[in-house]
């Protein structure tokens, strides 16, 4: 494969599986043109009746919708760590005999890991989509047949609109849906709260298939999902595990050096003026992101201010913002834990909020930019403040980029990362992988110190003389590798394994195989 | 027999920044390494350089030596393999890691020791970040949170981290061992800048003497010019009847602390919140050391998910004249610090006191009056270490004086 230089430096392919690929031009430099792609126009011929299309089986369902080979099959991961149903779709089509899948998940986790038996016996081509754990070491060790593609959240719905992946059929597992396949996020044994990340699959994707483990009366309301785009539903016995799909409780850090981390980015927040009465913020539902929402509050209590939204991945601390007065809105794409379930179900101003509207980049303005706050984590840092986060410093795919690309486009972007992870840096002279561009990253906070970018005068300049541990990021690097040693590259062949996309579908890196 | 194969350190799914070394003496074939490290892609070739280092120093040349390694740094490699050689009964000069520049640093006798982290010393984890937390004082302890079987390793890494480690202007204090174990202790550690020695389960002025006394040999030998502090921890109901004669054993006591697990077993009661079983010892503590002119120190408060329950317990202890405690959790030392700290209305108070009485004085008068009120003079004596106290924390800036309003 013929490999050429992009915008940022690296090294990237002309191709992508077969198919042409932009490499990154630079952030918001690269046009899009032509239209949206659109489904096949279907028609009320085909489902004619009383409009009941529950099916028998999953099986049964995948036979009408025609699986066959080399076709693409998205998923959503709201049942998270507890999905019981998207595995059975690989058991199913090596069951049919079916080769050459291309799996295209919103995200994939430990439980996914029964798919590896898929990818080695061809019944799976490729994963598009985040690569955790031992999927993620499966494509580094250079064991996938195709190549994967890591979108965030953003770009896995800007691509299925573009149509540079075209979605054959969309398996949807919902909480709640009726027979005509209205379907929604609350209610019955599952419970997710919102689907915000199945909208784009279902709009788009030739066929739709609703799986349920609750069948309630028409109308299935209110319908995140319209009927008027399914094709089967099934009914099963079981969604998912409830404790892995929602948490019990999200947990803030007990680390005292994460909490360290965590005060010391609330108190920056407040001494740069970045958190005010009427702002916006992002943080997510990592432990340390969780204690800055906390201390966050707090502040927030004191000075009888109130944010104006929070964009969620929703917790119980974002709720309790919201319940104690200090948040107006939650729009949520989805919701961590019991306590953000029940506030989507009872709470007007809790609101789902699909990542498709929030995210996508080739649209007319989204979410992101709105956001005066965001709290972000990477798994390195350079001295150009690039960052990583699907890599590590061994070069082990183990991450997915989630929707952190797409938040590098809010106002604020602050990263609160610990200096070194037991003796490896975070803040290295060069990233192993680069998932974003250092324009976008303005400041970050570890334990030893604070470094912002110098691209943000007005940032230095607000904090400046105000007590706060500022240091540059070559200082940090600096900081490190006296206390780590200066680490050593990962050596890597050269076959391409995986690549990183941009928020705009175009190509900002490629992940190598690890030399073993 | 002689011992021919040594473990050393730590390994496991839960361990972090630590190492475990098995070292096996041969008697030829020469050195044969085997390393298994999480970070071995970015730091395998330093590990193995650096046990071929380490063991060339020591003068070893046929041996097997394996290590398991989760992401220790190199103080603690060395310290553990320095641990493993010394375990083979191998007599041989240590490798001390370089002293890093930011460790010189010295104490003083009146310096606040309102906290003080314990740092168990055999956890290497624990060390690096200890003194971002900004306690007053970090306490290596070889004492009770060291396994019996493990007291020689866990002193040969708490030296190595006296020199590698910054503890970011902390007062560096050990506890060593009681005894002669206790002594010996001392010969490892006090040549590498140790600020303050605590003396474990404390009964008499003898203890203090002999460890004054070892402290001061090292000193000479080592020409050691600055001072090494002593706070002997009182323990049990001897001690508590000999905390005066502990207090005033040597001038290097600069603090008496009490430690209420062991004190409260001593007694065969329970330790309680309330703390009224410790009633007595506590007084008898605050008045001798306040009698010596030094600082007395009260227990840690053992349950560290209880942050209001601290905050009580540290309010009750300032109250009965205690000027600092022990803390075994990093966010147990904000709490400890705001509760030693001056109020600000108490604050408020004593500027109105001082002021009240310089006036008095400039004028020639007798007695010093505040509104309607007399002030006696020792009123005035604490109000003057109120106020000295929040210029020392920061709380009044230097020459409070000049920015009162005059009257």
């Amino acid at each position: 494969m013929k490999m050429i230089k992009n915008a940022a430096g690296r090294m990237v392919g002309e191709e992508i599986n077969g198919q042409e690929a932009v490499p990154f031009k630079g952030v918001g430099k690269h046009r899009p043109s032509g239209r949206k792609y659109a489904p096949p126009l279907a028609t009320c011929i085909d489902y004619p009746g009383d409009n009941n299309k529950v099916v028998a089986s999953l099986r049964e369902a995948l036979e009408r919708c025609g699986l066959r080979d080399g076709m693409t099959v998205s998923t959503h991961h709201h049942l998270r760590d507890g999905d019981l149903v998207n595995n059975r779709i690989f058991d199913i089509a090596a069951e049919m005999g079916v080769k050459d899948l291309v799996w295209l998940p919103s995200a994939s986790f430990p439980c996914n890991e029964p798919v590896i038996k898929y990818l080695e016996d061809g019944t799976i081509n490729r994963i598009e989509g985040s690569m955790n754990g031992p999927l993620g070491r499966f494509v580094s060790e250079g064991r996938m047949k195709g190549m994967a593609v890591l979108r965030s959240h953003g770009g896995r719905v800007q691509a299925i609109q573009d149509g540079e992946v075209k979605i054959d059929i969309a398996v949807i597992t919902a909480p709640a849906a009726d027979f005509f396949g209205n379907a929604k996020g609350t209610g019955g044994p599952s419970a997710t709260g919102v689907l915000g990340y199945a909208k784009a699959d279902y709009l788009y994707a030739d066929r739709v298939i609703i799986v349920t483990d609750n069948l309630i009366d028409l109308p299935c309301f209110p319908m995140e999902i319209e009927g008027n785009y399914v094709d089967c539903v099934v009914v099963v016995d079981k969604l998912g595990i409830p404790e892995k799909i929602v948490s019990g409780t999200t947990q803030i850090t007990r680390s005292p050096d994460r909490l360290l981390i965590a005060e010391l980015t609330a108190l920056f927040l407040e001494k740069s003026g970045l958190l005010h009465d009427g702002a916006t913020m992002q943080a997510g539902a990592g432990g340390t992101s969780l204690a800055i929402a906390v201390f966050v509050h707090e502040m927030l209590k004191q000075k009888g201010w109130k944010l104006s939204f929070g964009f969620g991945g929703s917790t119980k601390y974002m709720v309790k913002m919201m319940e104690e007065g200090q948040m107006g809105y939650i729009l949520d794409a989805q919701a961590f834990d019991l306590d953000a379930v029940r506030s989507v179900e009872e709470n007007p101003n809790h609101i789902p909020y699909s990542v498709f509207n929030a995210y996508n980049y080739h649209s007319k303005g989204n979410l992101t930019t709105m956001m005066d706050i965001m709290i972000l984590g990477a798994t390195e840092i350079d001295t150009e403040f690039n960052g990583n986060v699907v890599t590590h410093s061994d070069g082990l795919l183990l991450h997915g980029i989630g929707g952190w690309q797409n938040c590098l486009h809010a106002r604020n972007v602050i990263l609160p990362v610990p200096l070194f992870r037991d003796r490896i840096p975070v803040i290295v002279d060069q990233v192993t992988t680069l998932c974003g561009p250092g324009e976008l990253i303005d400041v970050i906070i570890t334990e030893r110190g604070i470094a912002i970018n110098p691209r943000r005068q007005d940032l230095l300049d607000s904090v400046r003389g105000k007590g706060l541990p500022l240091v540059t990021v070559q200082e940090l690097k600096e900081m490190a590798e006296k206390i780590c040693g200066k680490p050593e590259k990962a050596a890597f062949d050269d076959r391409v394994v995986a690549a990183i996309k941009w928020v705009d579908g175009t190509v900002i890196d490629s992940v190598r195989k690890v030399r073993s | 027999m002689e011992m021919k194969q040594a473990v050393t350190g730590n390994t496991g799914p839960k361990v972090r920044s630590d190492i475990e070394v098995t070292l096996e003496l041969r008697a030829s074939g020469g050195v044969e390494l085997e390393i298994r490290s999480k970070v071995k892609t970015m730091y395998g070739n330093a590990i193995e350089k650096q046990c071929r280092d380490l063991l060339e120093y020591f003068g070893i040349a046929n041996a097997r030596l394996k290590v398991d390694d989760s992401g220790a740094l190199p103080f603690v490699i060395a310290a553990r393999v320095e641990a493993a050689v010394r375990a083979l009964g191998l007599r041989s000069s240590a490798f001390l890691p370089e002293m890093i520049e930011e460790n010189g640093y010295t104490s003083e006798k009146g310096r606040f020791r309102f906290s003080r982290l314990y740092l168990p010393g055999n956890n290497p984890g624990m060390f690096l970040n200890a003194g971002l937390h900004s306690p007053d004082g970090v306490i290596l302890d070889l004492e009770d949170s060291v396994a019996p079987e493990r007291k020689d390793e866990a002193r040969i890494l708490v030296r190595n981290a006296l020199r590698a480690v910054n503890f970011y202007g902390a007062e560096r204090m050990i506890r060593i061992n009681q005894g002669e174990r206790g002594l010996e202790d001392l010969e490892y550690l006090i040549p590498h800048n140790v600020h303050l020695v605590l003396i474990p389960k404390c009964e008499g002025r003898e203890t203090v003497m002999k460890i004054d006394e070892r402290i001061n040999k090292i000193r000479e030998r080592e020409e050691i010019g600055r001072p090494v502090f002593l706070m002997p921890i009182i323990e049990s109901a001897t001690g508590v009847e000999r905390a005066f004669e502990i207090a005033t054993a040597s001038p290097s006591v600069v603090a008496l602390a009490i430690g209420l697990e062991d004190y409260t077993a001593d007694l065969g009661v329970q330790r309680t919140k309330e703390g009224l079983e410790s009633l007595y010892a506590r007084n008898r503590l605050v008045v001798a050391a306040k009698a010596t002119g030094i600082q007395p120190i009260d227990s840690v408060f053992s349950d560290v998910a209880d942050m209001e329950g601290l905050l009580d317990n540290v309010l009750r202890s300032k109250a009965m004249g205690f000027e600092g405690m022990g803390c075994i959790h990093p966010r147990q030392i904000p709490v400890i610090r705001k509760g030693f700290s001056p109020e600000p209305e108490e604050t408020e108070k004593a500027k109105k006191i001082v002021l009240a009485f310089r006036e008095a004085q400039k004028r020639g008068l007798g007695v010093v009056a505040l509104g309607s009120k007399m002030i006696d003079p020792p009123v005035v004596a604490r109000a003057e270490k109120t106020i000295a106290l929040a210029v020392r924390l920061g709380l009044l800036p230097d020459g409070w004086e000049e920015q009162e309003p005059k009257e």
